[in-house]
């Protein structure tokens, strides 16, 4: 049997465990809930004096696709502003079919959850919460 | 004569359907079950050969109509043991829960307490909290045992002489625990508290004597026996539904309109405000007949066979967790458990992959996983019309999932 979503690079991702934490002193953090299925993230981010990433962290509860988004997101989150991170999700949106396009690594290995619609909500909320962190 | 699974499955059209190359093994039936042929034919006759409005034409087709939905309120009046016109059809469980909630608790002061429990559903809980904001009623809360059970004993310590009413699950859709009624009926008793039971996970697993169990109000869903959706049954004692006042207004539920003043019908009727869902209760109907026909000391213990079957499996895999009671004393096919490691959404989509249908998440129960501090469970809830291989396919796709994702 084929088990397509699950495919070893998200679940690579997920097992990472990239930024999976707290900070001591954060500059923001925000938490996001969805509401229908009870995913859960709270991020935590240090900025610098240009409104920057310096550092970032995040709990999840939540499924593997969530664990795997935080993950690859904090992964490529550091140094980024705001419009960075915008520009980040964008890959997200593509690699879940959501936007026309290619997705830039590490966002391209959720490709399998384009076939999930019910799932990707849970690849983006992560970007939800950082969003609200930032703004 | 033991029970013959593949006389029932036969009934069911949706049971030899293949997805995907799988068959289908469907093991959420907590949150809808499947329908059988006897309710599929009997909307189909009405929609074919009677299909008109109730109680208001006079031409055949009003009388067939007429005929067929007062039919189906008596077998759902004798699938509870109970008369036709205490028997009110509503749009589902949660409308007849609000419908309680609305109506008698209309008749409730600012004070007068609402006992629940930790386990109940949302349906069972938000309705409440919409009177508590309305009429200044308080909600107190049962809780629950480590093994997933309303704990009874702190029953004498909840009930007051203010408690008006205890609206408690018949069986967890969560735990699958069935409650022990007889105790809290005699609880109540002492108070003068009434008794209203959520049977939403109960009436699919057969008949219900609501007489010898000695409550006040009892409510269930169509789609989860074996019915239609957007059909519900509200019963109350009948001394209750003639206190209480209607809940929507409309055509059908009136003695006589004026401008200056309205009388209201007698229950049901008053509490049956417009076109009912005419279609949907013919088939509820038709379940009911279909289920009392059926063998449940058969089904029953087909039943607890496959829920130790599925016990033994998951207690063979590392980390798997039953959530709810150990054994199958006072339970029903409803088994929740957390796999270590593995979100239950994983496991339930992994097992789709499997061609098996579970619900994973919070099941509309979230004071409960707070309690015991779960981001969720899997669900598999089962109906007589599962089988062995329904439950070795589940636990493949357990073991998978927990060899793969964690
Ligand atoms: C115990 C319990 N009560 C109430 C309900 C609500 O039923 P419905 O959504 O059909 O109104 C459910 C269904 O999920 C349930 O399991």
């Amino acid at each position: 049997m084929s088990d397509q979503l699950y495919q070893d690079r998200i679940v690579a991702l997920a097992k990472a465990k990239t930024g999976a934490g707290k900070l001591e002193n954060p500059t923001k953090s925000a938490r996001r809930d969805n509401p229908l299925c009870g995913d859960r993230v709270t991020i935590d981010v240090r900025l610098d004096g240009q409104g920057r990433i310096a550092e970032i962290a995040h709990q999840v509860r939540g499924c593997l696709l969530c664990q795997a988004s935080a993950s690859a997101l904090s992964s490529v989150a550091v140094g980024r502003d705001a419009a960075g991170i915008a520009a980040v999700r964008h890959d997200a949106e593509r690699a879940v079919g959501r936007e026309e396009g290619e997705a830039a690594e590490p966002f391209a290995a959720f490709a399998p959850v384009a076939a999930h619609k019910s799932r990707q909500e849970c690849v983006l909320l992560p970007f939800e919460a950082l969003k609200d962190a930032l703004s | 004569m033991s029970f013959d699974v593949t006389a029932v499955r036969r009934q069911f059209p949706i049971l030899s359907q293949i997805i995907d190359g799988r068959p289908v093994h469907y093991l959420d039936n907590g949150a809808s079950a499947q329908t059988p042929d006897a309710v599929l034919d009997a909307v189909r006759t009405y929609e074919t050969t009677g299909r008109a409005n109730v109680l208001r034409g006079v031409h055949r087709l009003a009388e067939r109509a007429t005929d067929a939905y007062e039919n189906a309120r008596t077998d759902v009046a004798q699938f509870l043991g109970v008369q036709p016109m205490e028997i009110v059809f509503t749009g589902g469980c949660t409308a007849a829960i609000n419908l309680v909630a609305y109506s008698y608790g209309s008749l409730l002061k600012p004070g007068d307490r609402i006992l629940l429990s930790e386990l109940e559903h949302h349906s069972n809980i938000v309705p409440w909290q919409l009177l508590r904001a309305r009429a200044g009623v308080e909600i107190d809360m049962i809780p629950v045992t480590t093994d997933g059970r309303i704990d009874l004993e702190t029953l004498p310590g909840l009930i007051t002489p203010r408690t008006k009413l205890i609206s408690l699950a018949h069986v967890s859709n969560v735990t699958g625990a069935m409650l022990d009624v007889g105790a809290v009926v005699t609880a109540a008793k002492s108070v003068g508290a009434k008794v209203m039971l959520d049977g939403a996970q109960k009436a699919p697993h057969g008949p219900i004597d609501l007489p010898s169990l000695g409550v006040d109000f009892y409510v269930f869903a169509g789609h989860k026996a074996y019915g239609p959706n957007g059909i519900g049954v509200l019963w109350a004692k009948p001394e209750l539904l003639d206190a209480m006042p209607p809940f929507m207004g409309g055509g059908s539920m009136i003695g006589r309109v004026t401008f200056a003043e309205t009388t209201w019908a007698p229950a049901p009727r008053r509490f049956e405000a417009g076109t009912p869902p005419i279609g949907p209760a013919i088939g509820l109907g038709a379940a009911c007949k279909w289920m009392q026909a059926l063998d449940w000391t058969g089904a029953h213990a087909h039943e607890m066979t496959m829920v130790q079957h599925l016990m033994d499996g998951l207690q063979k895999i590392d980390g798997a967790r039953i959530f709810g009671p150990a054994g199958l004393q006072n339970r029903y096919p409803v088994v929740s458990f957390t796999l270590d490691g593995v979100h239950p959404h994983d496991v339930a989509q992994t097992l789709d992959s499997f061609g098996v249908a579970v619900r994973a998440g919070h099941h509309c129960a979230q004071p409960l996983m707070d309690r015991f501090d779960l981001d969720g469970t899997t669900r598999v809830s089962m109906a007589p019309y599962n089988d062995g291989s329904d439950i070795d396919a589940l636990l493949t796709g357990v073991r998978h999932a927990a060899k793969t994702l964690r």
